[in-house]
């Protein structure tokens, strides 16, 4: 193990026992929360996950629980920097002609609420928050309006494959302070960290947020293999190569006529 | 019954893949090529990203190219020196190759040339194929035909350092099978493929190898290209997945056996037709694909580097 990759999971372990010890030991202002598991393990038969987030919202000076309040819940996955490439049509057949490159697009994000979004809270706000795929910011070199169309497809296509979804009003109360709801994970989810944030609103106000480390790895025979890959390259080609060569050479043993 | 791939990062369904394998192997036993150019492209649409379906159809060729070596030497159908040739050439290319797939990837361009590559390879290759074979057969029909000349004399049997190939029934210049060998690199390097679809036409065609020798000599060749592609992009990209290609290997072994069987048991030119026929379909796929109007005009690619 070299010593950045020992640094890395040094870093990650103790981010999850920071995470856990956030979401449940201390609260912020009005709200205690937390997630059914801070840790997503992708193994060989992966297909998609489902977490539980649930919270109670406190009675204290800032909120009256004689009033109900709102919560938004929004799980942003790890943020990548990607090359969108537009195609024009040239000479008959479609060459890409213009690419733009959009950095911190985040690979995975989905928001619940209890109520519809605009009822809750003000559009600056929601902007502030980037609540809902469509206020999501990104980098360009670009201006603005020409770079809209290239974040319109990133939006578009990663709502088309389940990685983007659009806020849900699957947040439910369960009583006047207990809240839960769900968010799905598709079997496509990138690896990497995640944050899950919680917000608390009353009367299109922000009372109160929460933000806890989520981690998305890859575990058991797949973790190995990824791993095998990315830290020896050059022997896992070779091994590659060998595992090749026996199963060429014992389908051909087996099918031989003798 | 769904099976998660630890470096295409998505899920995919275990029948499908098989049976992708096994029908790829299949056609790679009966014409010996190997295949790439159909599988890479079947990869692709199943959603595995592009990088990794070319890494890992490499990687299952070997297996499916050393299976089908195997049952072809059993034969006595692979001419050693004539592929060891070809290799030395194939190698030098691949690098030329290597480098002018980079140009074209700092362009940007590097998608539409492979495209157009491949329509116009496969789509000359093909047609010729169809035509010469379509033609021998109705010669067949119509009885027995003027025997012609065992081989025609152009100027290439002029070239200096003639070899002996007495498998393949030749004595050429060594030049001929090295800059083949030389040309498909750089094709293989360039479009992720093994090379067999170029190759097999133009042992027949060029050097005029019997068609019984090409497939096991052309998949003797295919392994090492295949292998060296493997260890590069395992090096440069890590785009293999091992997970993956054990899978297409389980199957495409087993498929190739069953096509060198039904390929032994079939005649030369019915063999060449059909693979034409194969070639062109597969053209016509990607030439339509080229001009039909994408769903989505805009794509989406990670920025290289590590993340």
């Amino acid at each position: 193990m070299t010593l950045p990759r020992f640094l890395q999971h040094l870093t990650f372990l103790a981010g999850l026992t920071i995470g856990t010890a956030a979401s449940s030991a201390f609260a912020a202002g009005s709200l205690v929360t937390d997630i059914s598991s801070h840790l997503i393990s992708v193994t060989s038969d992966f297909t998609g996950a489902d977490l539980l987030l649930f919270g109670s919202v406190r009675d204290d000076e800032s909120f009256k629980t004689d009033e109900l309040g709102d919560i938004i819940v929004v799980v942003r996955g790890p943020q990548k920097n990607v090359t969108v490439r537009k195609k024009e049509r040239v000479a008959g057949i479609w060459v890409n002609t213009e690419s733009v490159e959009v950095r911190k697009v985040p690979g995975f994000y989905a928001a619940a609420s209890n109520r519809p979004v605009d009822e809750i809270t003000t559009p600056d706000t929601l902007d502030r928050l980037r609540i809902g795929p469509n206020r999501l910011v990104f980098q360009t070199d670009v201006g603005k309006r020409e770079a809209a169309s290239f974040k319109e497809a990133i939006i578009r296509q990663q709502g088309q494959s389940e990685l983007y979804t659009s806020v849900t009003p699957t947040v439910h109360f369960l009583g006047p302070s207990l809240f839960r709801t769900t968010i799905h994970f598709p079997a496509n989810v990138p690896v990497g960290n995640y944050t899950a944030e919680f917000y608390l609103f009353q009367d299109k106000e922000l009372i109160s947020a929460q933000s806890s480390p989520l981690f998305i790895k890859k575990f058991g025979l797949g973790r190995q293999i990824f791993d095998f890959a990315q830290n020896y390259p050059t022997l896992h080609g070779i091994a590659a190569i060998l595992v090749a060569l026996f199963a060429g050479w014992v389908a051909s043993a087996l099918f031989r006529k003798d | 019954m769904p099976v998660y791939l630890p470096i295409a990062e998505i899920s995919v369904n275990l029948f499908l893949i098989l049976g992708m394998g096994g029908a790829v192997g299949l056609l790679s036993g009966m014409f010996g090529v190997g295949g790439g150019f159909l599988m890479t492209p079947l990869l692709i649409l199943t959603g595995i990203p592009p990088a990794v379906a070319v890494a890992t159809g490499a990687n299952q060729l070997v297996a499916a190219s050393v299976s089908g070596v195997l049952a072809h030497w059993r034969r006595g159908n692979v001419d050693f020196k004539m592929g060891t040739v070809l290799l030395v050439g194939g190698i030098g290319g691949s690098f030329l190759g290597t480098w002018i797939f980079a140009l074209l990837k700092a362009a940007g361009q590097v998608d539409l040339m492979i495209s157009l590559s491949y329509v116009l390879f496969l789509g000359v290759i093909g047609g010729l194929m169809l035509i010469e074979s379509v033609g021998a057969l109705l010669r067949n029909r119509r009885g027995p035909a003027k025997r012609k000349k065992m081989h025609q004399h152009y100027w290439i049997h002029g070239l200096p350092f003639k070899m002996r190939f007495r498998k393949s029934k030749l004595y050429i210049s060594a030049l001929m099978p090295l800059g083949l060998g030389f040309l498909v690199g750089i094709l293989s390097a360039i479009m992720g493929v093994g090379g067999g679809f170029v190759m097999v036409p133009a042992m027949i065609y060029l050097l005029g190898m019997p068609t019984s020798v090409v497939v096991g000599t052309s998949l003797f060749q295919i392994i090492f290209v295949t292998a060296n592609v493997t260890l590069l992009h395992s090096i440069t990209t890590q785009t293999v997945d091992v997970m993956l290609a054990l899978l297409l290997m389980s199957s495409a072994v087993v498929g190739a056996q069953f096509g060198t069987r039904i390929g032994a048991r079939m005649k030369g030119e019915q063999l060449r037709s059909l693979l034409a026929l194969v070639v062109l379909v597969v053209c016509a796929k990607i030439a339509f694909d080229l001009v039909l109007t994408p769903d989505d005009l805009y794509s989406i690619s990670l920025v290289e580097g590590k993340i």
